[in-house]
This record gives C-alpha cells, sequence and structure tokens, in this order.
C-alpha cells in the first residue's frame, strides 16, 4: 500500500529524491508502522521529535504500535518551536 | 541593583524631562518591565481615558536584567492604553533599543501629555532633551532612524520611532526599534503618534550593576548552557525561526485560513520556513539570507531575507532590493494564510513595508482578510476599494493595500481601522476575528482548544504570548496535552500567564520559555536584583500583575462578557483536519477559569484574592 510521507526542518536531507514540497509516496507493507518507516528512512530517532499521523499525534511509545493505513499522511519534525 | 533606580518622566505638553527615583517598594512587588510599569500606569491614569488623548500615558520599560549578561537580555515594552483595543497594552520588543535604554540609566520613561508639534526624545546618558521633529514627520521608520544618526553623527544611537501608519492613525500601529524589531500590537505606536511623538533616540553607555556579580555570572551562564543544549533553542529556533511552524500548524489542522472560513491552507508550503530556505529561479538565492539575534541572544530566532528581484513589487523599485527583516511566523500566517495569498515575495514585501512604515502585520494581514471575506460576499464594493480587486488570494491587492495603509491613505485607512470597526461600519461585525478588538494570530482555537481560552482572557485582546499553550499542546512542551480536549485546559492557561508574566517583568525574552523554566530565571534574578526572588515568589508576581491588568480593564468597562470567542470558532465547526467536526468549548473552560483565578463568575477579582496578592 502507498502511504505519503513528509519529512520538514532538518530531516528535509531524508526525503526520497522525487519528494516535493517536502512530501513523497512510499509503497509500505500492510501493518508498518511509523517506527518501522522511520527506520526504512534512516532518520535518528533522537530526531523524529514530533510525528503525526493525518495531523495527529503519535506518542513516541505508541510508535511501535500504531498500524498506517493506506493513503495515511506520516509527518515528522525534530525539536521546532515558535510563536 | 539590577535596576536603574531612575525614572525619566517626560511631559510632552510642557516640554520637560525630569528624572525620579524608581518606586523600590513596588519593584519588589511588580519586579520590572511589564509589572512594574503597569502599576505606574493604573496608578496614575484614569482606566475611562480615550487612548488617543493627552491624558493617556506612554510608558517605555526595561526589565531589571535588561542589560545584563543574561540571554536575550535587551528587551522593553510600551505599556499604555492601547488605541486598537481601549485595554491595557503592553507590547514587547527585541533588538538593541532596550539594553541602550538601560545604560543611560533608566528603568522607565514615562510619557504625558502631547506635544504642540512633533518632537523626538533623544537621550545621552543623564542628558535628556525634547527635540523639534519637524523635518521627519511624514517620514518611514528606516528614514528617522537614519536621519537621528546622521542628525547627532553617532551611528551608534538605538532609535524607537513610528511610521507615517502611527502619525496617521492606523489603530495599530507599532514602535519599532532597530529597523524591524517591534512593540508591535495593540496600537501602541498609535498612541504615541498622538502624542505627536516620533522617536526615541538613545545612547549609553553607563553599565548596569547586579547584586552578586560572581554569582550572576554563574547563574547566567548555567541559563545559557540551557539554551545551547535544548535542542528547540540550541537548533530548532536558530537555523529556521519561527516559521518551521507553518507546516506544523497546517497539519494540525489549525491554520486559520481566508478569514478563519478554513483549518487548512493549501499554499501553506510555499509561505514556510522550508519555502524560505529554497533557492529560488531566478538567481539560485534562497529567500533567507541568515538568522540573527537581539541583544545579548544566544538564541538567534531572527530571519533576514530577499525578496527575488525580478518579483512584481520590487523589480522597478531598488530601495527594497535589500536584505532586511524576513518574515516571522505569525506575519507570514497573517500576510499569507489569513489572505489566502502564497507568494513568498509578495508576503516577504508586505512584511518590509510593516516594518518600514510600523504596523502590525498581524493585525494588518487578518483586517484585510476579513475585508476580503466582506469583498467576496459584495458587502464591500470597488467603488469602496478605490477600484482594488479584494480576493481571497491576491497578491497584487495585498501588496497594495500594505501600501495605502502605511501612508494611512485610500481604502489603506479603512483597513487601518482594524477588523472590529471595519466589519462594523460595513454591517458584519460577525465577521471580525478578533477579541477586545485585537485580532487572532496564527493558531485556530477549533483546532487547539487552549488557545480559545487564551484569547478570550487575554487581557490586551487576542493574543498568543499571554499564554502559549501552543508549546504544550502541539509541541510538547513542558508536557505534551491533547489540542482537541478543553479538559485540564484552565489550569494550563492560568499556568502559562502567570509564568509568561514574569518572564515578561524580566527583561529576557519569553522564547527563552521553551527550554527555561522559573527555575532557570529565579538564581539570574535573585543573584542581580536586590530582595530575595524564590520561584514561588515570582509566580505570585506573575498572577500579581495579571490581576493587576485585569482589575484596570473591569474599571475600563470590560466585562466578562469581552471575555468571548467569535460565533464562527463556537458555532461553525472545523472543516478538514483532526479538528473536523469540532468548535472550541470556550463555555467549560472559561468558568473553572475562573474559578481557579479566585474571581466571580462575572469575571471579578475577589477581595479575597486581591488581598491575597496585595493589590
Ligand atoms: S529568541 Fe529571537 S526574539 Fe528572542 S531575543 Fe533572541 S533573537 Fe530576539
Amino acid at each position: 500500500m502507498k502511504i505519503r510521507i513528509k519529512l520538514y526542518a532538518s530531516l528535509a536531507e531524508y526525503l526520497p529524491a522525487d519528494a516535493v514540497k517536502n512530501e513523497a509516496d512510499l509503497e509500505v507493507n500492510d501493518g508498518t508502522t511509523p517506527t518501522q518507516v522511520i527506520s526504512r528512512l534512516g532518520l535518528p530517532e533522537r530526531m523524529c521529535h514530533m510525528v503525526l499521523v493525518n495531523g495527529v499525534y503519535i506518542a513516541p511509545d505508541e510508535r511501535l504500535e500504531k498500524v498506517l493505513e493506506e493513503g495515511d499522511h506520516l509527518a515528522i519534525w525534530p525539536p521546532v518551536a515558535g510563536g | 541593583m539590577a535596576w536603574a533606580k531612575n525614572i525619566l518622566r517626560v511631559n510632552l505638553t510642557e516640554g520637560t524631562c525630569k528624572n525620579e527615583p524608581l518606586n523600590m517598594e513596588w519593584a519588589d512587588k511588580y519586579l520590572g518591565q511589564r509589572g512594574l510599569a503597569t502599576k505606574y500606569f493604573v496608578e496614575e491614569v484614569d482606566p475611562k481615558v480615550d487612548p488617543l488623548s493627552p491624558d493617556n500615558k506612554l510608558i517605555m520599560a526595561t526589565g531589571p536584567l535588561t542589560g545584563t549578561c543574561a540571554s536575550t537580555a535587551g528587551r522593553y515594552s510600551v505599556i499604555t492604553k492601547g488605541a486598537l483595543t481601549g485595554a491595557i497594552a503592553c507590547s514587547n520588543s527585541g533588538g538593541f533599543f532596550g539594553n541602550e535604554m538601560k545604560n543611560a540609566g533608566y528603568d522607565m520613561i514615562i510619557f504625558e501629555g502631547k506635544a504642540k508639534s512633533p518632537v523626538y526624545l533623544f537621550i545621552d546618558n543623564d542628558d535628556a532633551k525634547l527635540v523639534d521633529a519637524g523635518d521627519m514627520w511624514g517620514t518611514s521608520v528606516w528614514d528617522t532612524e537614519d536621519a537621528i544618526k546622521q542628525k547627532h553623527q553617532d551611528p551608534q544611537i538605538r532609535v524607537a520611532s513610528i511610521g507615517v501608519s502611527g502619525e496617521k492613525g492606523v489603530k495599530y500601529a507599532c514602535v519599532v526599534n532597530d529597523y524591524h524589531r517591534a512593540a508591535g500590537r495593540s496600537g501602541v505606536g498609535t498612541v504615541m503618534g498622538a502624542k505627536n511623538l516620533k522617536a526615541v533616540a538613545i545612547r549609553g553607555t553607563k553599565g548596569v550593576g547586579v547584586k552578586d556579580a560572581g554569582r550572576f555570572f554563574e547563574a547566567a551562564a548555567a541559563g545559557k548552557a540551557v539554551l545551547a543544549g535544548n535542542a528547540v533553542t540550541g537548533e530548532g529556533l536558530p537555523a529556521f525561526g519561527t516559521q518551521v511552524l507553518m507546516n506544523v500548524i497546517n497539519e494540525t489542522g489549525a491554520l486559520p485560513t481566508r478569514n478563519h472560513r478554513d483549518v487548512q491552507f493549501d499554499g501553506a508550503h510555499s509561505i514556510s520556513a522550508e519555502a524560505m530556505a529554497e533557492p529560488r529561479e531566478s538567481d539560485g538565492k534562497p529567500n533567507l539570507v541568515r538568522n540573527s539575534a537581539c541583544f545579548g541572544c544566544t538564541i538567534a530566532c531572527g530571519r533576514i531575507s530577499t525578496i527575488d528581484r525580478t518579483h512584481y513589487t520590487v523589480a522597478e523599485r531598488p530601495q527594497y532590493q535589500i536584505a532586511s527583516g524576513g518574515l516571522e511566523y505569525e506575519a507570514a500566517w497573517a500576510l499569507g494564510a489569513a489572505t489566502g495569498v502564497d507568494d513568498l515575495d509578495a508576503l516577504t514585501f508586505a512584511n518590509f513595508i510593516c516594518n518600514e512604515q510600523g504596523y502590525d502585520p498581524i493585525s494588518f494581514g487578518a483586517t484585510v482578510g476579513a475585508a476580503m471575506e466582506m469583498y467576496e460576499d459584495g458587502y464591500i464594493t470597488d467603488k469602496d476599494t478605490g477600484g482594488i480587486e479584494l480576493k481571497f488570494g491576491s497578491a497584487k491587492a495585498l501588496t497594495d493595500i500594505a501600501e495605502l495603509t502605511g501612508r494611512g491613505e485610500g481604502f489603506g485607512a479603512e483597513i487601518g481601522l482594524g477588523s472590529k470597526l471595519l466589519c462594523e461600519k460595513y454591517g458584519h461585525p460577525e465577521l471580525s476575528m478578533s477579541v477586545k478588538g485585537q485580532e487572532f494570530p496564527a493558531y485556530d482555537s477549533r483546532g487547539i482548544q487552549g488557545m480559545g481560552l487564551t484569547y478570550a482572557t487575554s487581557n490586551r485582546g487576542a493574543c498568543h504570548l499571554r499564554s502559549y499553550t501552543v508549546a504544550s499542546e502541539v509541541l510538547g512542551i513542558p508536557e505534551k496535552t491533547d489540542p482537541l480536549v478543553s479538559d485540564g485546559k484552565a489550569g494550563l492557561v492560568k499556568a502559562f500567564q502567570d509564568a509568561t508574566a514574569v518572564f515578561d517583568s524580566a527583561g529576557i525574552c519569553v522564547f527563552t520559555s521553551f527550554a527555561w523554566s522559573l527555575e532557570d530565571v529565579a538564581p539570574q534574578i535573585d543573584a542581580a536584583c536586590d530582595g530575595e526572588w524564590s520561584v514561588e515568589k515570582l509566580l505570585e508576581v506573575g498572577e500579581r500583575v495579571w490581576n493587576l491588568e485585569r482589575n484596570f480593564n473591569n474599571a475600563a468597562g470590560f466585562t466578562a462578557a469581552d471575555d468571548k470567542l467569535p460565533e464562527r470558532l463556537v458555532k461553525d465547526a472545523a472543516k478538514t483536519g483532526p479538528a473536523k467536526g469540532l468548535t472550541n468549548q470556550l463555555d467549560k473552560m472559561l468558568p473553572e477559569y475562573y474559578q481557579l483565578r479566585g474571581w466571580t463568575p462575572d469575571g471579578v477579582p475577589t477581595n479575597e484574592t486581591l488581598s491575597r496578592l496585595g493589590l
């Protein structure tokens, strides 16, 4: 199945070459979790501060269990803030 | 120590400048800057005063840490009754002006009355005088700053001034210092303009003393180590600035779009930090040139940007082909998502104009968004706009109106009324996205519930900087809470409000609070200032300041009925994203908040609360 990955700020360098506007589609197996995508893309765990699936925050201990579904948007940021 | 223990009182009507000692009893209860200046203000000014009358006063105030070597300790605030809101106003700015003022030996400058003709205040340490500004009236912030430095033949003078918008009564004019740092909100620059005060120019070389130098250096160094070691203040903010939030908040479904009709903007990426770093086609260079820091800041979140030289806004105007203050998140949101404009260069240009002519990009962009909605719905016509096609998404309309508003001319003068008066004028007050007359910043409270309570109860009108619960609800600082639920948010908002009032009263930047708690701040204040300063005492100061401001607003005529959000946010559910189907649950949070504050169900501090806080 296909999911959409979005990597921002300093994580942008881990995007596949065909990414546009920090987004790319990724073919993954059924039952894939955010943690599996993170390791497949080689993202340093420490840099994956904010992980959102369809805009909803996934806490660090949920990333191992949350099962992604076809068409899900997985967005990841390093520690950032603003105001 | 830390305080200069000296105030300059400037009577503009009489043309006099007099020194007086700082009230140290009050300093012990209100610390400095926001808190202490508000105390002076409420003691001296009738709450019912017309903000633009000579009887309103305007105070520029530093904090005890301003001018010391604590990180970010260059801040000052402008305190007055806001022209936009009629409520207590306190706008905080960085840059270098606050440090200069403190080094000249002043905790505060209190302006009263109104000058007969335009003047500026010139301070060279102990020497303070009012100087004719007739030749500067009608010129921009940038030209005023240059002219003063040239006139006094000293490039090291620091200047805080108003642009033409502030002279012309644009309701949300700022006081701008160091070309692009601003005491931005609530119309503090409008009040300055009404006093015929064009600028304050300072050269200060006296130094700032502290109580226990050895202990202070240690505490300041420890504070800096915390900022450097924290991934947000040590890496995220310097590299990407506040603008990194654009994609975060859009993804979260809380990016107010087209006057809050929507909560997600399809053009968000084009106006984000990521887009600012992308090389453009014409010259291969990105919009972002570099980051920048205010005085003594070890974070350096500021953005310095250029506009594409081939862009329509600057192609024929080399004076704007410069590197200057770039987009911060709030400005990019207001000029962009709120208006549906996704042209990064147009936004950067509009932002330059906001700095050059001294007006608040948040209130401006949000007001343009409201006007665009009224235009599309047919309530405002081409005749009203002078032929400007005011459609959502039109970059040209945005930049044309930015220039008109800067000069207070044509339809720009109407946009200068702010959304509340503008929407009332055209018969649709419900389309003003504001609280107490001040426009919302960049977070939709349907998707971040705590921000609804933050906005509704902010003493200076809708504002994110009074209790930035986004930190907790979205960013997980200090602890993650769920942005979609209202439970527990009353306590969260109160805690953020009280702590923020401390940061704002100390002379340091509130962005340090992404890494610092009051545990990091208290040792710095305690080593610098006379008296003893624990976390508990500071929290009490914060709560006292909050109640002091609230009391002023109540006396000015505000009631619990003003602690409310526009119907759109409490009746019309978000259409997309995680908050789809949700409205803001203010009615659930507000009663609990009043109770936690020790206020009556009508939002009035009880006698018990007032006496507990020594008010
Ligand atoms: S964090 Fe940013 S706004 Fe605050 S003092 Fe530093 S540069 Fe200025």
